[in-house]
C-alpha cells in the first residue's frame, strides 16, 4: 500500500498511520498507546490531520488504507495536540511523565491558564508497589495489562464516568483486600509514575532516585524455568527497579511477582 | 525424551495450539509467564484441559478439569490412550513407519476402560472420554507438564505414559504439537545439559560411550571415571550406607528440601565433611564444615542459563559480590588450584566455549550469537544454525532409522497408603509469589505470603475431623509431626490436603512427606503423603 505522510509518499504492508509514521522516521506523540497493547484511543494526543476525513483521526490505531494522504505536523495538529496537553496537564500532576512533559514543552502548551493540577495523594497499601491517581491521566493501559492484553487478572478496572471516572479495584478496596496478584505489568506501562515501585517511590521522596546515574543491564529471571529477561535497573551497586524488554518474544515486557519485585534477597546479605 | 532431555516445542508454538493440557501443572502460578502464552492461544478460542487434584487457578481456567485421585495418572492416560485407538483416532500412518511397540502397548491398556478408570481415578468417564477425543482430534495440541508427573515414586513411568498418548496420536516433532515438561527452576535444564545429572556428559553425551569418553578425556587431560554417579536421592542412600561421607553442595539447600527431613537433617550431620557453597547460611549451610560464600546468580554473576523451551541465554553481572562472597566459577577453579591443578582463570564465557568445543549440540551458540538472538534454542550445531524451535523432526521423516518406542507401563500407587490411621492425602506444590525452601522468595515482602505456612483442608474434611477453619491443627504422618494454622479451601475434594514447602522456618512439611523415590529419577515422592489432622486444644 502507498501512503503520503507530510509529503513523502512510501509503500507500507498494511500496519497504523502511527507504524507508517515511526518507519519513515517521523516521530509521533503517544500516550496511551504501547508496543504491546490493544490501541484503546483514550488520550488522543497522537491525533493526525487525514485528507478526506472530517475529524483528526488516532494515529495509533487508525489502519492505513492505500492511498491515504496525512499530515502530522499541520497547524490543526499542533492546536489539538496543545489542547490535549493543556487539558491533561491542568488536571493532572505531570511531575513524573517525562514523555508528557516533554511534549508540552514541543507543543508550547500552558496548562497553567486553565487550572492547577491536584496536589500528590500516593496510596501505600503494600510494599511492593504505589498508586498515586493524581497522576493518572486515565490512559487505560494498566486496565488493558492486567486484563485480556497480558495478565488476565482483571484486578482494576475504570470506575465512574464523566469527571468521576478513575481507576478502581473492586469497590476501591486497598490492594491485599483485591484480586491483584502483584505482577507489576500495570506499573511497567504506566506513562506517567501514577504507578510507581515503592523503592522508586521511597527513593524519589528521600530525594535520591537519580536515574541518570542507572546502569540497565539485561539478565535472566533467577525463579523459575521460564527463562524471563530481567533488565536489572542499578543505582549504588543496588537494584531499584526490574522491568522486561517489550520485544522480548518470552516476555512482551510482562513478569510475575518474583521477577519484578522478589530481587531484594540478594541485597539482604 | 527420545534421547535427549528436554521440551520438544516452544512458547511460539503453545500461543498457536488448538488444544492445550496442563497434566499435574500449576502453570498459572508456578510458570506465570509461560501461562501468558496459554492464555493468549486460550483468548484466541484454543481449549484448555487441565489434570490436577486441585482445582487450581489454572483449573478455573480450563474448558475441562479432570480432578483425579494423587497418583494414578497412569490409569487415566492408559484410559484416554484406550478410548483414543477405540474411537479411531489414532495415526496409523505415523505409528507404523515412526514408532516400534505398539502391539504390547496397545494390550498393555485394555484393562483400562472408561468405567475402570473412572473407579480408579475419581475421575467421571465422560470427562476421561472428553479429554482423549480432544487430544485424538486437535490438529494442534501442546501436552505440558511439571511435579505433577514427575514428584512420585514412579515418575519416569508417568512421563512415559504421556509420551505414550503423543506417539498415538502423531502429536510430536512436527511444528504446533509436542511435549513440554515446564522446568520449576531457571536453570534446571541447563544443569541437565552441562552433565549435572549422573550418567550423561555435558550434551547428554552418554558418559558409558568409550568414544565418548576418550573425547573429554583427551579435552581435560584426565580420565573420566567410566560409570555412572548418583542422582541426589542415590547420594542420601549411599551416606545412609556409610558408602559417602564427603559432600560438597552448592546451591542447594538439602536439609529443609528433601523429603523426610529429619532423616535428610541425621545423614547431613553425620558426613565426615560437609562443604557447602551458597549465597546465604542456608539450613544446610549451618550444618557444614566449610562454607564458602558465593556470588548471587541475580546481578553478581556472568555465564548462561536454560529454558523451558531449550533456549539457552546470558546471565550478566551488574555489580560486585558483597564481602568475600566470590563467583562460582572463581570458587571452583580456586579449589582446583588447591588441589593441585592449575586451570587459569577462565571466565565465564571461556568456559562456554570449552561447552562448544565439547557439546556438538551447543557448537553454534557464540556468546555473539546469544547476543544478538536473544538466546537460541538447542541443538545449535554451527554458526549458521538458527536453533530449534521444536524437536524430533525427523520422526516425519519418510524413513525412521531409530523409531520412537511405546513404553507399557504398570499402575503403582502412592508408597505412603491411606488408612484408618493416616486416612487423608497430603499433596504439595508452589505458591505463586513463593520459591523452593523460601530461601529467595523469603527475602521481600508481599501481601501473597499471607497464610503460606497454613494448611489447606477440603471444608468436608475440617468439619469430619473436628478442625474449624483458622484453627490450630496438628499434622500427623508416619514420619512424623508438625504443627500449623488450617484453613478451608473449597478448590480441593474431600480426603486431600495441601501444603507448600516455602516456609520451612515456621512449619517443616518435609517431617511430614516420604521419601520414596522414582529409581531412574531419583525424585522423592512430594506429591502423597499420608497424614491424620490432631485438633489442638
Amino acid at each position: 500500500m502507498r501512503i503520503t505522510i507530510d509529503g513523502v509518499t512510501t509503500e507500507v504492508d498494511g500496519g497504523t498511520i502511527l507504524d507508517a509514521a515511526r518507519q519513515m522516521g517521523i516521530d509521533t506523540p503517544t500516550l496511551c498507546y504501547g508496543d504491546t497493547l490493544t490501541p484503546v484511543n483514550a488520550c488522543r494526543v497522537c491525533v493526525v490531520e487525514l485528507e478526506g476525513a472530517r475529524t483528526l483521526v488516532p494515529a495509533c490505531s487508525r489502519r492505513v488504507e492505500d492511498g491515504m494522504v496525512v499530515h502530522t505536523d499541520s497547524e490543526r495538529v499542533r492546536t489539538s495536540r496543545r489542547m490535549v496537553l493543556e487539558l491533561l496537564g491542568s488536571s493532572v500532576d505531570l511531575s513524573t511523565a517525562p514523555d508528557a512533559l516533554a511534549y508540552v514543552d514541543r507543543y508550547g502548551a500552558e496548562p497553567a491558564r486553565l487550572g492547577t493540577p491536584p496536589a500528590p495523594a500516593p496510596r501505600i497499601d503494600n510494599d511492593l508497589y504505589v498508586r498515586d491517581y493524581s497522576k493518572c491521566i486515565l490512559c487505560y493501559k494498566c486496565v488493558e495489562a492486567c486484563g485480556v492484553d497480558h495478565q488476565n487478572t482483571f484486578a482494576i478496572a475504570v470506575a465512574g464516568r464523566g469527571f468521576d471516572a478513575r481507576i478502581s479495584t473492586e469497590l476501591d478496596v486497598a490492594l491485599p483486600d483485591s484480586a491483584c496478584v502483584y505482577c507489576g505489568n500495570c506499573v511497567a506501562v504506566c506513562p506517567t509514575g501514577a504507578l510507581m515501585g515503592k523503592t522508586e517511590f521511597d527513593l524519589r521522596e528521600a530525594g535520591n532516585w537519580r536515574e541518570e546515574e542507572q546502569a540497565q543491564v539485561d539478565t535472566v529471571c533467577p525463579y523459575c524455568g521460564v527463562g524471563c529477561t530481567l533488565t536489572l535497573h542499578v543505582q549504588d551497586d543496588a537494584i531499584v527497579k526490574v522491568t522486561s524488554p517489550d520485544d522480548h518474544d518470552v516476555t512482551r515486557g510482562n513478569l510475575c511477582i518474583k521477577g519484578r519485585f522478589g530481587y531484594r534477597y540478594a541485597q539482604n546479605r | 525424551m527420545f534421547g535427549a532431555g528436554g521440551g520438544t516445542s516452544s512458547y511460539e508454538e503453545t500461543r498457536a495450539a488448538d488444544l492445550i493440557v496442563l497434566w499435574g501443572s500449576n502453570a498459572r502460578e508456578a510458570h506465570p509467564i509461560f501461562f501468558h502464552h496459554v492464555l493468549k492461544a486460550v483468548n484466541r478460542g484454543a481449549k484448555l484441559i487441565v489434570v490436577d487434584p486441585r482445582r487450581t487457578p489454572s483449573a478455573q481456567w480450563a474448558d475441562l478439569w479432570l480432578g483425579l485421585d494423587v497418583g494414578t495418572d497412569i490409569p487415566l492416560a492408559s484410559a484416554v490412550a484406550r478410548e483414543i485407538i477405540e474411537a479411531g483416532l489414532t495415526d496409523e500412518e505415523f505409528i507404523a513407519r515412526a514408532t516400534s511397540g505398539f502391539e504390547a502397548f496397545r494390550e498393555s491398556v485394555q484393562p483400562w476402560t472408561l468405567d475402570e478408570a473412572e473407579r480408579v481415578t475419581g475421575v467421571p468417564a465422560g470427562a476421561i472420554r472428553e479429554l482423549a477425543h480432544a487430544y485424538g482430534e486437535a490438529a494442534n495440541a501442546q501436552l505440558c507438564w511439571t511435579l505433577g508427573i514427575t514428584e512420585h515414586h514412579n515418575a519416569v513411568d508417568n512421563v512415559f505414559a504421556l509420551i505414550d498418548l503423543a506417539l498415538l496420536t502423531g502429536k510430536v516433532g512436527k511444528w504446533g504439537c509436542g511435549l513440554q515438561p515446564l522446568r520449576g527452576q531457571n536453570n534446571v535444564q541447563g544443569g541437565g545439559d552441562m552433565g549435572a545429572i549422573p550418567n550423561r556428559l555435558p550434551g547428554f553425551q552418554e558418559i558409558l560411550d568409550d568414544a565418548v569418553r576418550a573425547k573429554f578425556d583427551a579435552a581435560w587431560g584426565s580420565t573420566v571415571p567410566p560409570t555412572h554417579g548418583l542422582h541426589l536421592s542415590g547420594m542420601f542412600e549411599a551416606m545412609e550406607h556409610g558408602d559417602l561421607r564427603a559432600v560438597y553442595v552448592v546451591g542447594e539447600n538439602p536439609a529443609q528440601g528433601e523429603a523426610d527431613q529429619t532423616r535428610a537433617e541425621r545423614l547431613l550431620t553425620g558426613l565426615d565433611h560437609l562443604v557447602v557453597q551458597d549465597i546465604f547460611l542456608t539450613r544446610t549451610a549451618q550444618l557444614a564444615d566449610v562454607v564458602l560464600p558465593a556470588a548471587a546468580t541475580l546481578g553478581e554473576a556472568e555465564g548462561t542459563v536454560t529454558s523451558s523451551e531449550r533456549r539457552v541465554q546470558r546471565v550478566r553481572k551488574a555489580y560486585d559480590a558483597p564481602g568475600e562472597a566470590r563467583d562460582d566459577i572463581e570458587i571452583v577453579y580456586a579449589l582446583a588450584r588447591r588441589l593441585g591443578h592449575d586451570l587459569g582463570s577462565p571466565r565465564a564465557e571461556d568456559v562456554w566455549n570449552e561447552v562448544r568445543s565439547l557439546s556438538p549440540m551447543h557448537a553454534g551458540m557464540s556468546y555473539a550469537r546469544l547476543e544478538e538472538l536473544g538466546g537460541i534454542q538447542w541443538p545449535c550445531w554451527d554458526e549458521n544454525d538458527p536453533g530449534a524451535l521444536f524437536l524430533h523432526g525427523r520422526l516425519w521423516d519418510e524413513v525412521v532409522a531409530d523409531r520412537a518406542p511405546f513404553q507399557v507401563v504398570e499402575h503403582d500407587p502412592p508408597v505412603d497408603l491411606l488408612d484408618d490411621a493416616f486416612p487423608l492425602r497430603l499433596t504439595t506444590g508452589r505458591r505463586l509469589e513463593s520459591y523452593n525452601t523460601g530461601v529467595q522468595s523469603g527475602g521481600y515482602s508481599s501481601p501473597l505470603h499471607r497464610g503460606g505456612a497454613d494448611i489447606l483442608l477440603a471444608p468436608e474434611d475440617g468439619a469430619r475431623y473436628g478442625v474449624a477453619d483458622g484453627a490450630r491443627v496438628r499434622i500427623v504422618s508416619r514420619r512424623g509431626s508438625v504443627e500449623t494454622s488450617a484453613r478451608y479451601d473449597p478448590t480441593l475434594r474431600a480426603g486431600l490436603a495441601f501444603m507448600n514447602l516455602h516456609f520451612p522456618d515456621e512449619v517443616a512439611t518435609n517431617v511430614l512427606t516420604i521419601d520414596a523415590t522414582d529409581p531412574k529419577s531419583g525424585t522423592a515422592e512430594f506429591k502423597a503423603t499420608a497424614i491424620r489432622l490432631e485438633p489442638v486444644a
